[in-house]
């Protein structure tokens, strides 16, 4: 299984913070993650789709697309940073 | 092999205590002869914005400040470094974030502030929420001006000669 949490503007947009996936070989990156979470809803599909600017982190590291993903993590996806 | 920096990161919901975090940097002593602060406040946007909700993630916010901090002091001759960023509900004037660091000379401890305050606005896991006096709250856009100033600390020196 792999949770997904939602952070800021992103969560609002989803209307959750948080989703479970059961975990697949071909989920094996963030890119893989986040394209898997875009399909089947239309909310979901524009708030996650390539246009948007999303950030990720595996496990509390902040993270690329390419960054793997195993059975067990936690992926979160959030809109760019704008603290201090 | 230069002395490890002390380090002082946290992440509060309470108000942020400016004169307590100088404090703790010129406490340094010794071979510490400068002390640079830098405070942010939450601007009132000419009068649209009257209240800011910050949130944050919480596993994650302390450690990434932690990482920022540790390698700052990893590229300057520190002796201290602090990076205190406040969270939750605060009203225009308050003092949303303090990063500071000791140094032996001003120009090192200049450059490392100026470093670590970028690298918190770009890195940390924090987005703000503005509100104006009629209640209606936006979440505050990225600047692609905050990216630039991060981007500058990647590159080698000399790097940036073109």
């Amino acid at each position: 299984m792999i949770e997904v949490l939602f952070f800021a503007g992103l969560r609002e947009r989803l209307g959750t913070e948080r989703a479970l996936l059961e975990w697949t070989p071909d989920l094996r990156d963030v890119s893989a993650v986040r394209a898997r979470l875009a399909q089947g809803d239309r909310a979901w599909e524009e708030a996650l789709g390539a246009g948007e600017q999303v950030l990720a982190a595996v496990n509390e590291e902040l993270a690329q697309p390419v960054t793997p993903v195993q059975d067990g993590d936690v992926v979160a996806f959030f809109p760019p940073v704008t603290g201090g | 092999m230069a002395e490890v920096a002390l380090q002082d990161c946290r992440v509060l919901d309470t108000p942020l205590d400016c004169a307590a975090a100088q404090a703790w940097l010129a406490a340094a002593g010794g071979a510490a002869g400068a002390t640079v602060l830098f405070t942010g406040q939450v601007r009132d946007e000419a009068g649209t914005v009257s209240s800011l909700f910050l949130e944050h993630y919480p596993a994650m916010t302390e450690k990434v400040l932690d990482q920022i901090a540790a390698q700052v002091a990893d590229r300057w001759p520190l002796t201290r470094v602090l990076a205190w960023h406040r969270v939750g509900a605060m009203s225009t004037g308050d003092t949303i974030v303090v990063v500071g660091v000791a140094a032996a000379h001003r120009a090192e401890a200049f450059e490392a502030c100026s470093c670590l305050m970028d690298r918190v606005k770009t890195e940390v896991p924090l987005w703000k929420k503005v509100s104006g006096a009629g209640g209606d709250a936006e979440w505050v856009e990225a600047r692609t001006s905050d990216l630039r100033a991060a981007r500058r600390w990647h590159e080698e020196p000399g790097e940036d000669e073109h």
